[in-house]
């Protein structure tokens, strides 16, 4: 019993294959539609991929600095660090002393050899600072908060105020924004087009059975079940998610392959290209996997439902 | 073997059924010719014992099954039990003799080497030794009709239900294709012939059931004078 059915699994695969073989030209038609499909697919999670990416660099680089009074000594500085590690809302926390903060001062203004000169001669004239890393930057109200109670404000330059950032926050904020819609226009782009592959692989296969409708009649009238007589026609459109995951796959990797050496080393705005090819590489296995799987549901789901019209018994 | 009780099929919901309360009961090993006019009501009973049709009501019991209990996914172990030779052949047109009698063991999942072996014997029997390469449209009528009864027989049926075999043939044909329903019958097998030819009727001599509008007219134990 189990040898008859390993037969028929042969004979329905070989079956499958040779009608995708004399199907070429109209498997063509619905490859193409399924390449597209697959390779918006792919775009949309390499490009979502490199947004966050990109978001979450410019996130790092928040930071809140809170500039402090010359007066204060190095153990009030530690104690408030201390508590402000404390806060939930906080990641990291690092102390930037006066000479640091000259020093990092003078890298910053390397070309300005004057004004190194001046700052030189009257030691640091730059106040120690406490840089804050929030955990997240689109909340920073509890630290601020924090900061502006009474004994804490006490320990504060007056003069320098404290950096929140805010018009980073603004600009990374809308950049965000804007992924979400990309994100959002990729996924309906995704849906869009699988409906259309799936109607036209429907079709397809639809023409395949149109042609063959009374050899199927035959077989099942000579008692062929469901399977034996769907099962070639799932193979070959099955076939076609392979090939179409493959192609789109082979694009994607010669777009990456011309573009490297065409806008080397050079981003098109939000996008990092190199962040992108460096993700897709990487992830490579995984993201054929996607298209395979991708490709071959579609498939398997438009021939199961072309084919359920001719397969059915008669109830009345 | 077949027995189907006052069983009823009406197509649509208001017009006159095409089978009116049928009863009949087929022997095993048993050859039965049923006659009667087009229209009458024969291809509907055929129809009905393959479950290619449903009955309005009544029952049907075919080699122990009983197409009440029949579930859909069933059907098609049912017709590989069933022997058929449609009245327009039904062959595949892109297929040889060869094929088209391997065919009906492809589905039942038979393999490669018992296919070459059992598909010749088959031939044999229906004389179309060597003409296993043709294909169906290189045929004669009277040899595409014995391709078709070939298949009917190649799985061993219990039922052979033969649907007007000998419809387009001229005389001579006509009796080879009878000469091998009678040979099958004599091995044991169940057969079920529907014919319009006197001639037929009158030299096989066997059981006559006749159909008249829906309605079994006669049910004769030989044919011995019958006329159509």
């Amino acid at each position: 019993m189990k040898h008859r059915k390993l037969i028929t699994l042969s004979r329905i695969i070989t079956t499958g294959i040779s009608n995708f073989v004399r199907n070429a030209w109209l498997a063509a038609a619905a490859m193409a539609v399924m390449v597209v499909t697959l390779t918006i697919v792919l775009f949309s999670v390499v490009t979502s991929a490199t947004f966050n990416n990109t978001i979450a660099q410019i996130n790092d680089k928040i930071k809140i600095s809170v500039y402090l009074n010359d007066s204060v000594t190095k153990e009030q500085a530690d104690e408030l660090m201390d508590k402000l590690r404390k806060m939930p809302s906080v990641r990291a926390v690092s102390y930037v002393s006066k000479d640091e903060a000259l020093a990092e001062f003078r890298v910053e203004h390397n070309n300005n050899k004057e004004l190194l000169q001046a700052i030189g001669e009257t030691g640091s004239p730059l106040p120690a600072s406490i840089k804050i890393t929030p955990a997240d930057t689109s909340n920073i109200t509890p630290i601020k908060s924090f900061l502006d109670k009474s004994e804490n404000v006490s320990m504060q330059d007056p003069q320098a105020g404290t950096s929140y950032s805010g018009d980073r926050k603004q600009a990374i904020d809308k950049i965000a924004h804007a992924t979400n819609i990309l994100r959002q226009a990729g996924v309906v782009a995704v849906v869009i087009f699988a409906v259309i592959s799936v109607l036209i692989i429907f079709n397809t296969i639809q023409m395949a059975i149109f042609n063959r409708r009374d050899e199927l009649t035959i077989m099942r009238l000579l008692g062929a079940s469901t399977s034996y007589i769907r099962g070639p026609f799932v193979v070959e459109s099955i076939m076609y998610g392979i090939i179409s995951a493959l192609i789109s796959i082979g694009l994607i990797e010669m777009l990456f392959i011309a573009s490297s050496s065409t806008l080397q080393a050079s981003s098109l705005g939000l996008l990092d290209i190199n962040y992108s090819n460096t993700y897709f590489h990487a992830h490579f296995w995984i993201l054929l996997g996607l298209q395979l799987i991708v490709g071959i549901l579609i498939g398997a789901a438009s021939s199961i439902v072309a084919t359920r019209r001719y397969l059915k018994f008669k109830t009345k | 073997m077949i027995l189907l009780d006052r069983v009823t099929k009406t197509y649509g919901k208001h017009a006159t059924p095409a089978l009116d309360r049928i009863s009949l009961h087929v022997e095993p090993k048993e050859f039965v010719i049923v006659v009667g006019q087009s229209g009458a009501g024969k291809t509907t009973l055929l129809r009905l014992l393959t479950r290619e049709e449903k009955p309005t009501s009544g029952k049907i019991i075919v080699g122990g099954i009983d197409y009440d209990k029949l579930k859909d996914r069933d059907i098609p172990l049912l017709r590989r039990k069933i022997g058929v030779v449609f009245q327009d052949f039904k062959l595949l047109p892109n297929r040889t003799v060869f094929e088209n009698v391997a065919f009906a063991l492809e589905i039942v999942g038979m393999g490669n080497y018992e296919i070459r072996h059992t598909v010749p014997k088959v031939l044999d029997i229906v004389n179309l030794r060597g003409k296993e390469k043709r294909m169906p449209y290189e045929l004669s009528g009277g040899e595409r009709q014995r391709v078709a009864i070939a298949r009917a027989i190649v799985r061993q049926p219990k039922i052979l239900i033969a649907d007007e075999p000998t419809g387009n043939l001229d005389p001579k044909h006509a009796w080879d294709v009878i000469s091998v329903l009678e040979k099958i019958n004599r091995y044991g097998t169940t057969v079920l012939l529907t014919t319009h030819n006197q001639e037929i009727v009158t030299r096989l001599n066997r059981r006559v059931v006749t159909i008249q509008h829906g309605h079994i007219a006669s049910d004769l134990a030989s044919s011995d004078g019958y006329k159509l």
